[in-house]
């Protein structure tokens, strides 16, 4: 059934007006906004765009948390054939630079004052951006900057226009068609200049139903939005599917509460990149090592259990030893004892699926959320393909692959092991960029992903690196051994102790390294072994840590070596980097994901010495702090050699 | 809401002299606030800064001179006194309820408009009384300051648990939940980083716009005071050393002499 959001949203209202829609945390409390509520204030807000100029195909950018106002703003926009654009709300001002003069924005709908800020600095600086609206008027009352105004004045000036012309709003949502432009997302864009995602409702649409017959959601889901509106994955979970499904999206009071609210909540359906599972289970470990030693003991032996048999019970035992009655009983000991109180504890009680996506998952992460009973699944999919490509069933979850192709989805891959797609939930085109489009969209219709990967015996997708990155050892012990660098930090970050790891290698004779430790959790270590340290860049310094770092890498090394295709990757060398990888330095994309090249550039001392045979190296780094002023730090990097072993193969 | 403009004189302190036995605390202090204005008083160690808003506040009483409050003057006071005139504070060493949550310590401060006797509130429950009534409306008062101050993610957190600068900023909620027409701050930064103190000053500001508050503050940190008063009064050894805004004060030799010391 063809249908377009606004549509979606009126039926909504129409078949169950006073059902729950969205909910947001006011001043400690639940405020419920029933969907006839949220298609009144969609209407008002929609009459108020036409009324200040808005024309249909106009591209509008919207920009902060998930607000119940900023859903209705781009509801509104697409109701009167506009395009909601929106913009990750922690970028700095001039990120926001090429995304408004590329799509020509002329109207912005922003959260607080921190956005219109921003948004000010932009201004007749070759943009068009003429009215701001905002949705918190906090700060904002001594402006009087022209074109800036809450949306309260907004819906005021709605209304006015409503008055006049009221069958206005229902003609244009009629002449909104499901093959016209919904939104445009901006590509974090790991090298050059952002690309602009063109996706038409239909493209969204299908994926948002595809995911929902895949798992067989209802109406009555709860899902907690906190991750930013300008990511499509969060876009797909609590907008395009809200309106598909007609679930109810769930507003957290402030990004610090996510974790309260997600307990007070208790989502049913469940959406995070790995790092949110990886922190929430940080969390969990530092405490329970400070809880005292009977709880400790208590914890790890049914841990243990759980690891053991949790999975098995999950999947209904396919593919896996069956489990004794023995066991099984002690499981729903520990699972009236340990892990419900732990998943109550984690908020994540209710959850009847929960998906992490982005970035791969640790084995060991993947596992623990699985052995307590919480149905954790991959998926995979990006910003062109609408997200759902590859989906894992419910008793099919393994941390190694992505899952099998769903509905309307065909996939090839090539030659050079680069995985293509095909499916209705493709990008229309990169806006304003042809040749960008024709690369990744050929004329037979099949997405070019740039990620290598393979299908599995049993049918599952499995991804070891983007394309371009794979790259081949040269010269030395390994010559022309594959070598992918993502594999390789990944199976770094799967530590706790390492946050973020860079690995080179491409067309050099060994494999060498830049980590970042994880200052929570390392910090805790040191902290119990009584080891003071006085911030990131002493902590990382420190002998013990680099000892840490070592056994990590060697342990990962031990891996590699097995995969006679991947042992070439070994790390000989290592170092801690002084500073934390930081988006605002643009060492990290918003996303976060390393900007390998970047940083090779940035720290090419460091890269020199590595390779140079040196044993320590002296660094200064300038360092941009969140309110826009710099400073700098400096250190002097100890390097670390590491044991490598042969390889299976190698020694057979 | 009021759009912030300053007004009228609201306090003014004349010919204060405070004495403990031979020390000579202040000596013939005046000086005035105007209504929506940020005041500064500042001063070296020692100078007077807190024994001045001690005074104001009640706690203790000067042996001459006296303060003028909305055009009521007065020599003694008690502190419960000029709290109902609509006058809070904040502590330079925090005294708040440690093992009680956010949320209480910002109700206590409530606790000048409870009308509600100990019985009532004794009685309460099942969604009826007055008390009950009542205490949803202080709620919503202290839920608005939570939301004011960003820390609704540690309602429920017993205090003491905290980090400094947060119970700095819980603190200046208490003071904020009895409404008060003059806000006296003691030291609102003391021990805090650059950023909590770009934090608290940010605060500072917002308070003084949003509510229309006036702002008395003693601090001393020099660039802090200078960036966001209005008018400073400058102490030394309990004298009166400069007043007027912060170029003004800026300029002024003797304040020069004071933070930096003169060459003999």
């Amino acid at each position: 059934m063809p249908t377009t959001f606004p549509r979606l949203m009126l039926d909504h209202a129409a078949t169950r007006p006073q059902a729950a829609a969205l909910r947001e945390k006011v001043y400690g409390i639940w405020q419920t906004t029933t969907w006839n509520a949220l298609a009144q204030l969609v209407r008002q807000m929609a009459c108020g765009l036409h009324a200040a100029g808005l024309q249909r195909g106009d591209h509008v950018v919207v920009v902060g948390e998930n607000r119940p106002r900023l859903y209705a703003a781009m509801l509104a926009v697409q109701s009167l054939g506009g395009v909601p654009v929106p913009l990750y709300q922690d970028a700095a001002a001039t990120e926001y630079a090429f995304p408004i003069q590329n799509a020509e924005v002329g109207f912005a709908i922003v959260e607080d004052q921190e956005q219109v800020d921003k948004l000010i600095e932009l201004r007749g600086d070759g943009t068009l951006l003429r009215q701001i609206w905002y949705d918190n008027p906090r700060g904002l009352r001594s402006y009087d900057e022209p074109g800036l105004d809450s949306i309260d004045t907004l819906v005021v000036a709605g209304q006015t226009f409503e008055a006049v012309h009221p069958t206005w709003f229902d003609a244009e949502v009629a002449l909104c068609q499901p093959q016209d432009v919904a939104a445009m997302f901006f590509t974090s864009g790991t090298t050059g200049q952002p690309k602009g995602v063109v996706h038409t409702h239909h493209s969204l649409l299908d994926r948002a139903l595809a995911g929902q017959r895949f798992d067989k959601l209802t109406a009555s889901e709860e899902v907690l939005a906190y991750m930013p509106l300008a990511w499509i994955g969060q876009n797909i979970f609590s907008y395009a599917q809200w309106l598909a499904c007609g679930y109810v999206v769930n507003c957290p009071e402030s990004a610090a509460t996510v974790m309260i609210d997600l307990k007070e909540i208790g989502p049913t359906y469940y959406f995070a990149p790995p790092r949110v599972f990886e922190s929430l289970l940080t969390s969990v470990t530092i405490r329970m090592e400070d809880a005292s030693a009977p709880k400790r003991w208590l914890f790890h032996r049914f841990m243990d259990l759980a690891r053991r048999v949790g999975p098995a019970l999950l999947d209904g035992n396919s593919g896996h030893t069956p489990v004794g009655r023995l066991d099984r009983l002690a499981y729903g000991l520990g699972n009236l004892c340990i892990y419900g109180p732990l998943r109550n504890s984690l908020g994540l009680n209710r959850v009847r699926v929960a998906y992490t996506a982005g970035e791969a998952i640790g084995p060991d992460l993947f596992t623990f959320y699985r052995s307590i009973g919480i149905n954790l699944k991959q998926l995979y999919g990006s910003t062109e393909t609408a997200v759902f490509v590859c989906l894992q069933p419910d008793h099919e979850a393994r941390s190694d692959t992505v899952g099998v192709p769903i509905d309307g989805v065909e996939i090839r891959v090539t030659e050079g092991g680069e995985i293509l797609v095909k499916s209705p939930g493709l990008l229309k085109e990169y806006y304003k960029n042809p040749a960008a489009t024709a690369e990744v969209l050929d004329a037979a219709g099949w997405y070019h992903t740039g990620d290598a990967g393979f299908v599995d015996a049993s049918g599952h997708l499995k991804i070891i690196d983007r394309a371009k990155d794979v790259g081949r050892i040269q010269g030395g012990a390994n010559d022309g051994a594959m070598f992918a660098p993502k594999y390789v930090e990944n199976k770094l970050k799967f530590f706790p102790f390492i946050k973020e790891a860079v690995a080179f290698g491409d067309r050099r004779e060994k494999v060498c390294a830049f980590i970042n430790i994880d200052f929570e959790a390392m910090g805790n270590w040191a902290e119990r072994r009584n080891l003071p340290y006085a911030g990131y860049t002493d902590l990382a310094g420190k002998s013990e840590v680099l000892e840490r770092v070592r056994e990590c890498v060697e342990k990962v090394n031990a891996d590699l070596a097995v995969d006679s295709l991947l042992a070439g990757s070994q790390i000989t060398r290592f170092l801690v980097l002084h500073k934390e990888l930081d988006a605002d330095d643009g060492e990290l994309t918003r996303t976060r994901k390393v900007r390998r090249g970047a940083i090779a550039d940035k720290y090419r001392v460091l890269v020199d010495a590595l390779y140079g045979g040196k044993s320590e190296q002296f660094i200064e780094t300038a360092v941009k702090f969140e309110d826009g002023r710099s400073g700098s730090v400096s250190a002097t990097l100890k390097i670390v050699d590491a044991k490598t072993f042969d390889s299976v193969k190698v020694a057979a | 809401m009021s759009e912030r403009q300053i007004g009228e004189v609201i306090l003014e302190v004349k010919n204060i002299s405070l004495r403990f036995g031979g020390v000579k605390a202040l000596n013939d202090i005046s000086f005035d606030v105007r209504e929506h204005e940020l005041r500064a008083i500042i001063g070296p160690n020692g100078a007077g800064k807190s024994s001045m808003l001690n005074c104001i506040n009640g706690v203790y009483t000067p042996q001459e001179g006296s303060i003028t409050f909305r055009g009521q003057t007065f020599s003694h006071m008690s502190s419960r006194q000029v709290a109902q005139m609509g006058v809070a504070r904040t502590f330079q060493n925090l005294a708040l309820f440690k093992g009680m949550s956010v949320l209480d310590n910002i109700m206590s401060g409530r606790n000048l408009r409870m009308k509600t006797n100990l019985f009532q509130q004794a009685v309460r429950g099942f969604g009826w009384g007055a008390a009950e009534r009542e205490e949803s409306e202080h709620r919503e008062v202290v839920e608005r300051i939570i939301d004011f101050l960003e820390i609704q993610a540690w309602r429920k957190t017993p205090v003491g648990r905290l980090p400094y600068g947060l119970q700095k900023r819980v603190d200046l909620g208490r003071a904020l939940a009895m409404e008060p027409a003059v806000l006296l701050l003691d030291e609102p930064m003391a021990g805090m980083n650059v950023e909590e103190k770009l934090d608290m000053s940010r605060f500072i500001l917002d308070v003084n716009d949003e509510y229309g508050t006036t702002v008395v503050l003693i601090e001393h940190d020099m660039s802090v005071v200078m960036d966001i008063s209005d008018r400073v009064v400058v102490l030394d050894y309990g004298k009166k050393i400069g007043d007027g805004t912060p170029a003004e004060v800026r300029a002024n030799p003797e304040v020069i002499s004071a933070y930096l010391g003169t060459s003999q």
